[in-house]
């Protein structure tokens, strides 16, 4: 026990701040469990940390300041709703609460934090709110954090994540693992999710004070380690540490971005691209194929020594169109057909998709590139100038110009 | 928790009336009132006729104004609803997901307000 004193003050707010940081997430995933609702979560696990102020400040540290936190937040949260009129609803979680409560406050606290992150991924939901509410809960961002990511106004931003906890209340979201008839669909949304984040954190670039890319790695780290033995989940978690592996290579010197068969090699983290390559082996022993297991060694052979495996890489896009038939799968699917040795049939492909994707900048620029690759340079040049104008980012902007650049000029006709 | 499932449908892309897909739609039908009432959370359910069998009225200006037909013109129309007590939205998407009418169709899952019967 810490004596009272200025001294403990500052002891106790810096225990309150370890505590929150590091069991937020499970301190209100256990609340939301019971309560069937994650803004009362946030709020009494709130209050009880305002209480903990005081309490720990007067009487020293407890023993276990997370359960402490967990104990008073389940009593502030039946006060709450023995204040409320009762429905069948917080009958229920009344009830669920009383037990709990009862339980010694040294207890271990069970992990529910997998049923909170298929409550926030859930197909109910807007992806965009999907990823927000994840970070939120999860991951702990706060909401000017998430909406600086986003790039969006901070109360547009609130409004979303209050209306996506509303949502889950009164639409009655469960906050369950689901079963095994459903088991597939939900995860699959789940690491789209993640993955979600990631690439939103890559397209970014490294970001102060939290890195979502890291977010999504500390995400999928999490998920694997909640339900560990499962193929897709490693696909996951190996596609995602195979992509980090390369993001220090991915913008060259000049600034412009480079695919991984152009990046310099020696930029990559070798630890990540081992790990990567451990759990995606690991994860194809399984058996038991799925969508993120290919896309992961699809980025795996775009990483092959001394250069991407192009055959391969059509081979895997080939078997992706069967669990993702998108016009985006088949666009991918035809560059790599192009890149394997095979342009023409490539880019009749990549034409044949001009109605569903002309809107979709990496078309214009994969048809940009397959039509340099035919030698058709005059409508190569045009296709090129319309993905640079499309271009989102600078990187990419100024990687096409070094391509339109590097065209080869047209062979002058000879006479004579 | 008490959800209405309600079913939108085109009746153009419906089966028609004597063909082997119409008895397909109607078992499908038979079956999921039979797991509904077997798993005891079926409460109501109805058929509802035809959108040009509709009538809609409203007031305006403190007068009645009766018109033909439905609320909205749109393809798909409001056909026939469910009233499920179910545990959570997994479980009544569950149970959305055994109405025949999903496949040409769409059924959304709505829950009911809570007057609090309790109180």
């Amino acid at each position: 026990m810490t004596a009272p004193g200025p001294a403990s003050a500052i002891a106790v707010s810096r225990e309150l701040d370890r505590v929150m940081r590091a069991d937020r997430g499970r301190l209100l995933a256990v609340l939301a469990a019971s309560l069937r609702d994650l803004s009362l979560a946030e709020e009494v696990l709130q209050e009880a940390a305002v209480s903990a102020l005081g309490h720990w400040g007067r009487s020293g540290l407890p023993a276990q300041p997370a359960g402490w936190l967990l104990q008073v937040a389940r009593r502030k949260a039946i006060d709450r709703l023995r204040g409320t009129a009762r429905d069948s609803r917080t009958g229920k979680a009344l009830g669920l609460l009383a037990g709990e409560e009862a339980a010694s406050e040294h207890q271990a606290i069970p992990d529910e934090r997998l049923r909170l992150i298929f409550a926030c991924c859930h197909p109910a939901l807007e992806p965009k709110s999907r990823v927000a509410l994840t970070l939120r809960t999860v991951c702990g961002l706060t909401t000017p954090e998430i909406a600086r990511v986003f790039l969006d106004v901070e109360a547009t931003m609130g409004q979303r994540i209050s209306r996506a906890k509303a949502k889950i209340a009164a639409a009655g979201i469960p906050f369950a693992v689901p079963d095994a008839d459903h088991w597939a669909e939900r995860l699959g949304a789940v690491l789209t999710t993640t993955y979600l984040i990631f690439t939103t954190g890559y397209v970014a670039g490294p970001q102060e004070p939290r890195d979502l890319c890291l977010e999504a790695e500390y995400l999928i780290r999490l998920i694997d380690g909640l339900r560990p033995g499962d193929a897709e989940i490693e696909g996951a978690l190996a596609m995602i540490l195979l992509t980090a592996a390369r993001r220090a290579a991915r913008i060259g010197p000049d600034g412009a971005s480079l695919p991984p068969g152009e990046q310099d090699r020696r930029l990559w983290d070798p630890d990540r691209l081992a790990e990567g390559r451990a759990v995606l082996a690991r994860a194809v022993a399984r058996h038991q194929p799925g969508p993120f297991q290919i896309k992961a060694a699809i980025a795996d052979c775009q990483m092959a020594a001394p250069a991407p495996d192009w055959p391969q890489i059509a081979a895997l896009y080939g078997a992706l169109l069967r669990h993702e038939p998108t016009p985006v799968v088949r666009l991918n699917a035809a560059v790599a057909t192009a890149e394997a040795g095979d342009p023409v049939r490539g880019l009749a492909i990549v034409e044949a998709l001009g109605g569903a994707l002309s809107d979709y900048q990496p078309w214009h620029a994969a048809r940009a590139a397959l039509l340099a690759l035919t030698g058709d340079r005059e409508r190569a040049v045009i296709a090129y100038r319309e993905a640079i104008e499309r271009a989102s980012t600078v990187a990419d902007a100024l990687f096409l110009e070094r391509r339109l650049a590097g065209l080869d000029p047209r062979p002058a006709p000879r006479r004579g | 928790m008490q959800y209405m499932l309600l079913i939108y449908n085109d009746p153009a892309r419906e089966p028609a009336y004597g063909t082997p897909e119409f008895d397909a739609m109607m078992d499908g039908y038979f079956a999921a009132n039979q797991r509904m009432k077997a798993d005891g959370v079926l409460r109501s359910g109805e058929g509802l006729q035809g959108v040009e069998t509709a009538t809609s009225l409203r007031f305006r200006s403190g007068k009645v104004e009766t018109m033909d037909g439905p609320f909205a013109e749109t393809r798909e129309h409001l056909g026939g609803y469910y009233i499920i007590d179910a545990p959570d939205l997994d479980a009544a998407l569950t149970y959305a997901a055994l109405i025949p009418s999903a496949h040409f169709g769409t059924i959304e899952v709505r829950p009911l307000m809570d007057y609090n019967p309790a109180a």
